[in-house]
């Protein structure tokens, strides 16, 4: 092997002391090196997450297999545990959420970036990201006293006498359930989307507008087919980001969904989320089996999460092919 | 300020001459008698400034686990450790009950504002989802007089794990063959019917605002949130109403055949006077504590608690420990080694 080789490394650096310190002198090197092991911190503790998670779920993984996904008994009486109730409810509860959050949240947005003065815009934004703050027990308890009195009272009877025909607003009526814990989420997750969203609809420059407005579109159609399609990969992104914040929302959800584990279509039945149960009975889990079952739920939250994100992830990639704007 | 300073290092600095050795204890278990317990270490640490007990209410699985693996210096629990638990821990853990607890039906019926009675079977039906409107007959006939609508029951019992649904299934399982067969006792169950609550304060909200329901919730909790509840009948027969002195005296009639290790449950306990849902609350204390000081610490607490702390019940609402099985916990200090 030559000597120059030796002291040249193979990613190209030159390794020669001097140079070296020159490099480090010029601050490169450091912050290369730190912002290194912060990237490689979070990696590390995702990867230490599942390592946990999946050794110690190992009792339950070995008793139920595959079973635990698709059966929907859960029973710390008898050591008998499935998760689908509880899957279903999670996938139920955000899919309200968004439906209820998407609209809202990114008409909120156009009007604060496109069509309100600057200074509404900027107080009601404030206001806004004050919502995000609010601590989600906060959330839980206001839909507790509030929000699910109307729910029995006043909502659900109207959903039911007017739209009665759809299988999602039938049967009896509590007021907890999973309409109630997807409301709360909405409510929890509109923050986000107009937070986020706002600020990528102001990131889109101002000569697409123009350009618009010369060829002589309406000030509506600018920021519906030119504005927003420009923003919609970042637009995506905070979607995704409120469905990650309604996936794993523990407090409110464990308040409001009934805490019953059971699968019905109607929207009005009291259910169960994951990381609700886990919440609700992790403290006072004694015996093996159990704790492992619970922590297998935890397991399966992140699966969830992470193949709704990858889903996520796909989506943002077709609509940039189909030729979407890049912002943010 | 610097004056101060100066006090508080002084005072810091004279406490670990005067003192005595200081012995730090923790511990760690139900949430049930936090209340009472916080309020029995910080008095006793008043008595003894040298003595400090930490306790931490997480839950009374959290306190068994601990106590398991060693991390505390004694754990709490509102159920007994099973024998599984106990063989699990690989070393011997006593039992020592400190108060009595209860659970009350409470219910929400249009129209009632009187107190219902609750027959054991009564009760059982509407958990198990066999009876199901207010005018079943078994309801009805328990109540004379009373005009019981024919709504739907709306059953509400807690969502979280406790050791209120733990003495709840425990009196169950008694009243009824089918509730222990297919249910069972235990601080979370699969529930045949009803709505999860958090809490005693989520179950006794929702009750509140749902018409029809019916839920269970703890006797304190009742008792200083001025919530009605029903009576129930007891072994002998009897409708009983939950009171401190209803309860203490579940805890005598079961003191009778209490056995040594005191893992007993009091439900449904034998004597006319006795609450049927009530239940001891316990400490766990390994039997064999190495460090001397920690051993004599917890003796001597344990003293304390049988004697002086027992008179701070009544004030909290806890039903306290009758005469016959403060003896025999005396006793049984001795086999703390």
């Amino acid at each position: 092997m030559a000597a120059t080789s030796t002291t040249v490394g193979p990613a190209g650096i030159d390794w020669r002391p001097q140079a070296l310190l020159r490099r480090l002198r010029s601050g490169d090197e450091i912050a290369h090196i730190i912002t290194l092991i912060f990237g490689a911190t979070i990696l590390i503790i995702t990867v230490l997450l599942v390592y946990e998670l999946w050794i110690h779920s190992a009792p339950s993984r070995a008793k139920f297999g595959f079973h635990f996904f698709y059966t929907s008994t859960w029973d710390p009486v008898f050591d008998n545990y499935g998760a689908l109730p509880f899957i279903y409810g999670t996938l139920v509860t955000t899919a309200v959420a968004l439906f209820l959050a998407v609209p809202l949240g990114l008409g909120a947005a156009i009007f604060l970036s496109e069509l309100a003065p600057p200074k509404i815009s900027a107080g009601l934004s404030f206001v806004i990201d004050l919502l995000a703050a609010v601590p989600s027990v906060i959330y839980g308890l206001l839909a507790i006293f509030a929000l699910i009195p109307l729910l029995r009272s006043t909502i659900e009877p109207a959903l039911k006498t007017y739209f009665g025909f759809l299988p999602i607003f039938q049967g009896p009526i509590y007021g907890v359930g999973f309409l109630a814990a997807g409301l709360v989420l909405a409510v929890m997750t509109v923050p986000y989307i107009v937070s986020v969203s706002r600020e990528v609809l102001l990131a889109v420059p101002a000569d697409q507008r123009e350009a618009a407005l010369s060829l002589g579109c309406t000030r509506w159609e600018t920021t519906w087919k030119v504005v927003v399609p420009y923003a919609k990969t970042g637009i995506l992104g905070s979607i995704f980001l409120s469905m990650a914040r309604a996936l794993g929302e523990t407090m409110a959800v464990t308040m409001v969904i009934g805490g019953t584990n059971q699968i019905s279509a109607s929207l009005f039945a009291p259910g169960y989320s994951i990381a609700a149960v886990i919440a609700d009975q992790f403290t006072e889990a004694t015996g093996n089996l159990y704790l492992s079952a619970l922590i297998e739920l935890g397991l399966v939250l992140f699966l969830l999460t992470f193949m709704l994100n990858g889903i996520a992830r796909i989506l943002i990639v077709l609509t940039q092919r189909r030729g979407g704007g890049v912002a943010a | 300020m610097k004056k101060t300073l100066l006090v508080v290092s002084l005072c810091l600095g004279l406490a670990t001459v005067v003192g005595a050795q200081t012995v730090q204890l923790n511990a760690a278990g139900a949430t049930f008698p936090y209340p009472i317990y916080s309020k029995w270490f910080d008095d006793y640490h008043k008595l003894h400034p040298n003595i400090q007990i930490n306790y931490q209410s997480l839950g009374s699985g959290a306190g068994i686990r601990q106590v398991i693996e060693h991390t505390v210096d004694f754990g709490a629990s509102d159920g007994p450790m099973s024998d599984d638990q106990l063989k699990q821990a690989g070393f011997k853990i006593l039992h020592f009950p400190t108060v009595l607890g209860a659970d009350v039906p409470s219910y929400n019926v249009a129209g009632i504002t009187g107190t219902l009675r609750f027959t054991q079977k009564a009760l059982a039906g509407i958990f198990l989802g066999t009876i199901t409107k207010w005018n079943d007959p078994e309801i009805t006939k328990s109540n004379p007089g009373v005009n019981l609508p024919g709504n739907d029951i709306i059953v509400v019992h807690r969502s979280d794990g406790s050791g209120t649904t733990y003495i709840w299934t425990d009196f169950l399982s008694k009243a009824s063959d089918v509730w222990k067969n297919k249910v069972g006792t235990n601080a979370s169950v699969n529930w045949p019917v009803g709505l999860g609550s958090k809490g005693n304060e989520g179950v006794s909200g929702l009750l509140k605002q749902t018409p029809n329901s019916i839920g269970y919730i703890e006797l304190i909790y009742a008792v200083q949130n001025n919530i009605p509840y029903g009576d129930v009948q007891n072994s002998s027969g009897a409708f009983v109403k939950a009171t401190l002195a209803s309860v203490s005296a579940a805890a005598a009639g079961a003191a009778g055949d209490m056995p040594e290790d005191f893992r007993v449950s009091i439900t449904n306990a034998p004597g006319k006077g006795a609450y049927p849902i009530s239940s001891f609350t316990w400490l766990l204390i390994p039997a064999q504590i190495q460090d001397a000081t920690k051993r004599k610490t917890i003796t001597d607490f344990l003293r304390w608690m049988l004697t002086d702390g027992q008179k701070d019940c009544e004030a909290l609402s806890y039903a306290k420990l009758p005469a016959q099985v403060v003896v025999k916990e005396t006793k049984a200090i001795a086999q703390i080694q």
